[in-house]
């Protein structure tokens, strides 16, 4: 981990020395992160694409002012979330967005779906495009501010204090979104995932 | 404190990031020793976690590198002089 950062110190000190071909090979690592964070913001995966690359760009041309208090990875998801929000600005109305804003205070329900027969998805089940979409569905579906700290954290691994560092919150509220962006996708696709994997006879569990 | 269910759903998010205090953490996994539902809820939504985070749940869109790198080469190329003044 600290080799890679090391090596990632000195590919941006070159880069910014003048080898800018080498951005190339900085950005690689980073590429599917840009774009779920543009992702979690716009609306369609061809506004995502444009705004990823966008954003891509941006921190081409930035790399200078980036600063190593900071770690890469945090820098690039600040610029990534702002193209996003850019993006979206451009498309839809003022009045929508400040709905949205007021969401937040909005007490939900935020209770999972209970259960007692629970089995384990395996990985291999990724391979059914129904699934796919289904996890795809769900996540899409989540209110904006649920999704986007669920993205940094749960999809790109992002840590609590990066995940406010970049969306410009206190790492309570992060803790608190993601806890509800958590709660709704299990609310949402524990239907679906019991009909995908039905229970066995006889196997009930009775502890962990 | 004898926790209740609703009260282990409040913390479930931070019991699966680890992030609960130990006297928590203990009362907690001994509720889900005997709780069906809190262990099937906790269960599930580690797996949903599993899934969603998996490569091929979100894939790329085809062409997506290459075409983020042909943009990229255009605007190294492009911008060789401007870069240069500084």
């Amino acid at each position: 981990m600290q080799a890679a950062a090391t090596k990632e110190a000195e590919l941006i000190r070159r880069i910014v020395a003048g080898e800018k071909e080498l951005f190339h090979e900085l950005i690689r690592p980073y590429e599917r992160m840009v774009y779920l964070t543009v992702l979690s913001i716009v609306k369609n995966e061809t506004d995502a694409e444009d705004a990823a690359q966008e954003a891509v760009i941006n921190a081409y041309r930035h790399l200078d002012s980036f600063r190593a208090e900071s770690k890469f990875s945090t820098w690039l998801t600040t610029i990534a979330i702002n193209e996003g929000r850019k993006r979206l600005r451009k498309a839809k109305s003022a009045a929508e967005e400040s709905l949205e804003e007021a969401a937040e205070e909005k007490e939900g329900d935020y209770t999972p779906a209970p259960l007692t027969d629970w089995r384990e998805i395996p990985l291999e089940a990724l391979e059914r495009r129904e699934l796919r979409e289904a996890l795809r569905r769900a996540v899409a579906s989540l209110p904006e501010i649920y999704k986007q700290v669920f993205t940094l954290r749960d999809l790109e691994n992002l840590n609590t204090e990066e995940t406010a560092e970049a969306l410009g919150l206190t790492a309570g509220v992060v803790k608190v979104r993601l806890h509800r962006a958590r709660i709704l996708l299990q609310k949402q696709l524990v239907p679906f995932l019991k009909t995908a994997a039905p229970a066995r006879k006889g196997l009930f569990r009775r502890a962990l | 404190m004898k926790l209740n269910c609703k009260h282990v759903w409040e913390h479930i998010s931070e019991f699966i990031d680890g992030s609960v205090d130990a006297q928590l953490r203990a009362e907690i996994e001994r509720h889900l020793e005997h709780c069906e539902i809190c262990s099937a809820i906790l269960d599930s939504t580690r797996n949903i976690l599993i899934l969603t985070a998996d490569d091929r749940t979100f894939e790329l869109p085809v062409g997506f590198s290459e075409r983020l790198h042909e943009r990229l080469k255009k605007e190294i190329e492009g911008s060789e002089p401007e870069l240069k003044k500084k």
